[in-house]
């Protein structure tokens, strides 16, 4: 009888991927850069369920009944609000992470359903402007390519201080993808790797960016909507302090929402799961008077009009997609998958955007390999992805009774877990317990 | 007062009104001499101008004084608080006191003169802009500077120019240290010419520019590697 022998047995904690890692780092010397949003699991809107509607609650007939998907943004200060149709926008990814195909494929099919798009960490394109009905221009640590004309070309301005996937953290651009016309954009050297500033330059804190807000509207003759975008860290006191500010909108971020690029470290272990912060920042409007009077917008990991449903029961006013919004355009897609095999990567997980080979043309500055994108068909796509997704969320609102999709509340949702239940503060399903509590 | 000036008051005038009367007024415009009295320190004096005129504040200013200005030539008669011109794309600024923070932050293009010192972080992220300090500027001046020139005729803070990219930095006086990446380099018969135009666009005279240093990137942070961490 032969001797039994112990399975090997590979350590949870050092698994495949970390020890990759480890060798991957003693080998380069350098961390590992990517883009897109946190991969790990965490909580999210997938634990929330929808009650619909029973004997106590009415619900609207699909399709026939109307129900509202409109959103008004910036009506607190500026004198030219914008108004959406839907309640989903293309959140901001820079001419020079995408290609301008991409650029233009996105305000195509941004403008088809009647919502915005957003600049990015680059500057405006034509491209963008010229196929956009509604363009949100970003105010950026970096200032690449901010000029008065582009600011009052815009049809909102939003103050990023900081996004989800890297709160904290600036923008990285690699050489790969700083070609020319990227270089000419942001006043660098071509071919260098680019590392964007993670601090405005001119303001520090609360009370000045209020006199930044300020200023920003005297050059704009307080005509545009004002945002301030920031990255899901302290939702609670962002959001008020943002408000304090001066601002019209918040832009809340959470942790899976993407990047250009960034160091896997900071994607993965800094900021705070999407489903968490939108509470926070929700109270900090109430306690301030100021729901629906500011406009909330969440992003970072929104995917199909259940997400959009949901974020906007928790309090949310619309949401912005920026992943999504390039899946939707081709990215990923296993009809490249003999492309993604030689990248050394396989459709899905692709993430490597910052070295500018994308087979899909949307994340390269390769001109072969951008013009593979065809910005109408592509349009056409996205188009029809966020027209879908809002035909969801209005199949779901008027599940649960309600004749404008901002009249979902966190009372029509449970939690399917104890973390999420205390994190969207909600009861955990089949119960009216609602972990958690307390000041945030 | 000549008979085209403009004066506006701001202890009765909104500022509002006065940066609106601004942008409305087009390149051939006839109203090209502005004197703006009783600042008192007021933010965003004059911002976002695009006109060929001549804007005189008589008093202290406040924060972005100037900024994003286009063609403008812009004279402060006082102080200038935080981010004076900053992103200015052209024209001319003109602190006749002492500026605060982040002067000529981000500046495009143009040129931005302070008689007196600038705080920290003068010429942070500049793009194109020509400054000209007569006095001293603070601690991380020049940060991630891009293009353009930061002349200062007295001293330089700590961290000059820390993360530098192409921008050239003049400094006659004493620097109290280099920011990461950034290094003297030599002062050539090119980049003597070069700031003796710099500082005759500024007016400034008789001044032997044999006397400055010059200091710009030593580009190793041009390329991520572990061994080019600070």
């Amino acid at each position: 009888m032969s001797q039994p022998i112990t399975t090997p047995r590979k350590s949870a904690t050092f698994d495949d991927y970390a020890m990759s890692e480890i060798r991957r780092a003693a080998a380069t010397g350098i961390y590992d850069i990517r883009g897109a949003g946190a991969k790990r699991r965490v909580p999210h809107f997938d634990d929330l369920l929808f009650l619909g509607a029973s004997i106590s609650r009415y619900p609207l007939e699909g399709y026939r009944e109307r129900c509202g998907t409109n959103v008004v943004l910036g009506a607190r200060h500026a004198k030219k609000p914008i108004e959406l149709r839907i309640p989903i926008t293309i959140a901001g990814m820079s001419f020079g992470s995408l290609s301008a195909n991409a650029k233009e494929a996105l305000g195509r099919g941004a403008s088809t359903v009647g919502t915005s798009t957003t600049t990015g960490d680059g500057g405006m394109t034509q491209e963008e402007r010229g196929h956009s009905s509604l363009l949100v221009y970003q105010i950026l640590p970096s200032r690449y390519g901010m000029n008065p004309d582009d600011l009052r070309r815009a049809d909102a301005i939003e103050i990023v201080v900081g996004q989800g996937a890297k709160p904290g953290g600036g923008g990285m651009l690699l050489g790969q993808k700083i070609t020319e016309r990227v270089a000419g954009m942001r006043v660098l050297p071509v071919g260098i790797d680019q590392r964007s500033a993670c601090r405005h330059p001119d303001w520090t804190g609360p009370d000045d960016l209020q006199i930044k807000i300020e200023e920003v509207r005297e050059i704009t003759d307080w005509e545009k909507p004002i945002y301030v975008k920031v990255g899901a860290s302290r939702p609670y006191y962002d959001t008020a302090l943002a408000v304090k500010a001066g601002a019209d909108v918040v832009v809340l971020d959470g942790m899976q929402g993407g990047t250009a690029a960034t160091q896997e470290v900071f994607i993965e272990n800094v900021g705070l799961p999407t489903l968490s912060a939108i509470r926070p920042a929700v109270q900090a409007l109430t306690d301030l008077g100021l729901h629906r009077k500011v406009q909330l917008i969440v992003s970072g990991g929104i995917r199909n009009g259940a997400d959009v449903a949901k974020a906007l029961a928790l309090g949310a006013d619309a949401v912005a997609i920026g992943t999504a919004a390039l899946v939707a355009l081709g990215d990923n897609d296993p009809a490249l998958e003999a492309e993604y095999a030689k990248l050394g990567t396989t459709a899905g997980a692709y993430d490597d955007w910052h070295e500018g080979r994308d087979p899909a043309g949307i994340t390269t500055q390769d001109q072969a390999l951008m013009a593979r994108l065809d910005p109408v068909k592509a349009g056409r796509r996205l188009a029809n992805y966020l027209a879908v997704m809002t035909l969801e969320a209005q199949t779901i609102a008027r599940a649960c009774g309600k004749s404008h999709v901002h009249n979902l509340e966190p009372e029509d949702l449970v939690a399917l877990t104890i973390e999420a239940a205390a994190m969207a503060r909600v009861p955990l399903a089949g119960t009216n317990w609602i972990p958690g509590g307390g000041a945030f | 007062m000549n008979a085209s000036e403009q004066v506006v008051d701001l202890s009765t005038t909104e500022l509002r009104d006065l940066n609106s009367a601004l942008h409305k007024l087009r390149p051939d415009t006839n109203q090209t001499l502005w004197r703006i009295a009783n600042p008192r320190g007021r933010h965003s004096v004059a911002v976002g101008v695009d006109a060929p005129v001549t804007i005189e504040i008589d008093g202290h200013v406040g924060y972005y004084c100037a900024g994003m200005n286009k063609h403008a030539k812009v004279v402060v008669n006082g102080n200038a608080g935080t981010g004076v011109a900053e992103n200015i794309m052209s024209g001319t600024v003109h602190v006749k006191g002492d500026a605060s923070q982040s002067a000529g932050a981000t500046g495009c293009g143009g040129m931005l003169i302070i008689d007196g010192n600038a705080s920290a972080r003068c010429g942070i992220s500049m793009k194109g802009i020509d400054i000209v300090v007569k006095g001293s500027v603070g601690h991380m001046s020049a940060f991630m500077a891009q293009a353009g020139s930061l002349v200062v005729l007295g001293d330089a803070g700590e961290s000059l120019g820390d993360s530098i990219y192409e921008a050239r930095l003049y400094v006659r006086g004493k620097v109290q240290g280099l920011g990461a990446d950034c290094i003297e380099k030599p002062m050539t018969d090119h980049h003597k010419a070069k700031l003796t135009a710099k500082l005759t666009a500024a007016g400034v005279t008789g001044v032997d520019v044999g006397a400055f240093k010059r200091y710009g990137s030593a580009r190793r942070l041009y390329h991520f590697h572990v061994d080019n961490v600070y």
